[in-house]
């Protein structure tokens, strides 16, 4: 890479923070303000909230942190992956193969385990 | 643009040993899970199996009867199949194979029959057979991490063991914050020489160094660094402050596999790293490599303080692990030697030799720890030695075995070992080095024959425990001693065709 390429990293880095940064700053300087109670509740998916929101959570959900990691990891690989599907060929269907693979071999073992079942 | 591969340029027949205990370890992953938990030895017996066809197909690879894959290179340039894989992969599996018959019994009455220990065992394995079949900094790097990665899990497989718990714990934290030295090692040289290839490497380190550039100071940089974080994997001074206490908490059936694989990977990515990929990195013409020293220095510290400390434990385990410090700087001065242009090849022989030497003698030496152990890990100290042989005579024989050859006394394993690593010490003008060892050497023989005094001379109670799978581990780990030790041709002969040299 020469130098003027890297100069378009620079320019997508200040691009990728202006452009969420600007409807942010355009709504605080332009948006109506008029709270009210339910407007100003801890958003939790539409459901009303119950309770205190500063709860502890059980110490087991990370694992599903960690197989929802390896799914949404797996979707950052496979995508690509599938876009330039007829490009790649027999090899990149191999490899993509030995990774599902792996992938399946670490589920099926959390769910042996019981890993997935809630109350333990 | 990028091309796209085919499957056959994968060359993956090169990587058969590997990768068939990768597989193996996967399948059994699964497989176990149906195994329901009073007959786990269908895993170990299965584990045993996957290790000894990946041996089977080292062991053909090496004699040279059958050609695996074409050509040395596999998965573009990553993974090297040459005679330093092939001797590397037999010791890591016989590491292995010793690792499974120890802990079987182990984990039987301790309660901790879990199929897990053996496939993160197989795991480890293969990790440590890919660090010496690394062909690219790259792979160095991942190759340690899964060799490790299962170890921490392991040191703490006897968990809610406090001991255990806490060994696991140093162990990671510090081995992570190695493996975090040797990638910032590996980032600057990638930044010096424009590669993580390691024949490459060595092409663009002697024109860094001929150009006389910054670049040259990152290259020392990063090889210091790389040094630090292999450094902390085989326990050198200074680098040596987790061994004792990780030792001595963990499981002994893992320390008796983890001592030595641990090792045997370690400095099997030394070799590659210094020996392959910076041999050419000298500051004058006709110097040897500018790490020559270094390496040397920490080798006659390790010895040093290795061999001094353990002379005042009191505690067999952690004797053996001081004594496991002392025995990384012996094979750190072969591989010091490998700095000399011209010796590269001998250095790694000596290597290889000493680790598969040192693989029989200090897995045996802690699978009699475990025959000792009683199930709530007391029972390890140097007074519950005495008066060993009158109650377990084949055990306290096979114990004097390994302590001879640790000593390094003519007729055991550990003497070929010695003598390979410091002649070729010797060829290096490595002379003080090699004076050290030999007197360090002297000093070690005090605890070591110690402890066969105790076993012999000594009235206690002294009293051992072997089942079937433990004697037949002991045994095969005396019986190699002995032979290798004997006939020390047929380490010398398997190590003779050892290269170092591609391409340039």
């Amino acid at each position: 890479m020469t130098v003027n390429e890297w100069i378009f990293v620079g320019l997508f880095l200040a691009l990728a923070w202006l452009l969420p940064a600007t409807p942010i700053i355009l709504a605080k300087f332009l948006a109506p303000k008029r709270p009210n109670p339910i407007k100003q509740q801890v958003y939790e998916c539409g459901v009303e909230t119950t309770g205190n929101t500063w709860v502890q959570f059980r110490a087991q959900y990370y694992i599903y942190a960690l197989v929802f990691l390896l799914f949404d990891v797996e979707i950052v690989f496979l995508f690509p992956w599938a876009l330039a599907y007829n490009k790649l060929g027999l090899f990149a269907l191999f490899e993509v193969v030995v990774f599902i693979v792996l992938l399946v071999v670490a589920l099926l073992y959390t769910w042996r385990k019981r890993a997935l079942e809630w109350s333990s | 643009m990028f091309e796209v591969p085919s499957l056959s340029d994968l060359n993956v027949g090169a990587t058969l040993p590997v990768t068939l205990l990768a597989l193996g370890a996967c399948v059994l992953l699964v497989v176990d899970l149906f195994i329901p938990r009073e007959r786990k030895s269908i895993t170990a017996w299965l584990t045993a199996i996957g290790i000894g066809v990946s041996l089977v197909f080292s062991l053909l690879s090496l004699s040279g009867a059958v050609e695996f894959g074409s050509g040395e290179l596999a998965f573009s340039d990553m993974y090297r199949a040459d005679r330093l894989t092939d001797t590397i992969n037999v010791a890591a599996l016989i590491t292995a194979l010793l690792g499974v018959m120890v802990a079987y019994d182990y984990l039987e009455r301790t309660r901790l029959q879990r199929g897990e220990y053996y496939i993160l065992l197989m795991f480890s394995a293969a990790g440590a057979m890919l660090m010496g079949a690394a062909n690219d900094l790259v792979i160095v790097f991942i190759a340690l991490e899964l060799l490790s990665i299962p170890l921490y899990i392991l040191s703490g497989f006897r968990r809610p063991q406090e001991a255990s718990e806490e060994s696991a714990m140093k162990y990671f934290l510090l081995g992570a914050f190695a493996s975090g030295f040797l990638i910032y090692g590996i980032a600057l040289i990638y930044g010096a020489t424009g590669t993580t290839n390691l024949p490459e490497v060595w092409d663009a380190v002697a024109g860094v160094v001929a150009e006389d550039s910054a670049a040259k100071f990152l290259v020392m940089i990063g090889a210091g660094l790389v040094l630090a974080g292999l450094g902390f994997k085989v326990a050198a001074v200074p680098f040596h402050m987790w061994t004792p206490d990780v030792y001595q908490g963990a499981p002994t059936p893992v320390v008796a596999y983890m001592s030595v694989a641990a090792k045997i990977g370690g400095f099997a990515a030394l070799v590659r790293v210094f020996g392959m990929g910076l041999s050419t990195f000298v500051l004058e013409s006709g110097a040897p490599a500018a790490w020559q020293d270094t390496i040397w220095l920490v080798a006659v510290l390790t010895m040093l303080l290795g061999n001094v400390v353990a002379i005042v434990q009191s505690d067999l385990k952690r004797l053996l692990a001081y004594s496991t410090i002392a025995h990384a700087g012996y094979i750190l001065i072969a591989v010091a030697a490998a700095g000399t242009a011209g010796l590269e090849d001998t250095a790694a022989q000596a290597v290889v030799i000493y680790l598969i030497a040192y693989a029989f003698t200090n897995a045996g030496a802690f699978a009699v720890i475990t025959a000792m152990e009683k199930d709530d890990a007391s029972n390890t100290s140097l007074d519950a030695l005495r008066g060993l042989a009158s109650r377990c005579p084949w055990l306290a024989a096979a114990m004097a075995v390994f302590m001879l050859s640790l000593t390094g006394i003519p007729l055991t394993a550990g003497f070929v070992g010695k003598w390979f690593v410091f002649k070729v010490a010797l060829q290096a003008d490595l002379v003080a080095a090699a004076v050290v060892g030999v007197l360090t050497s002297a000093v070690s023989a005090y605890y070591y024959l110690r402890v066969v005094w105790m076993m012999y001379f000594e009235e206690g109670e002294g009293d051992a425990a072997t089942p079937p799978a433990l004697a037949w581990a002991i045994g095969v780990a005396a019986v190699g001693t002995l032979v290798l030790g004997a006939l020390p041709y047929l380490l010398s002969d398997m190590a003779r065709e050892i290269t170092l040299a591609f391409g340039g």
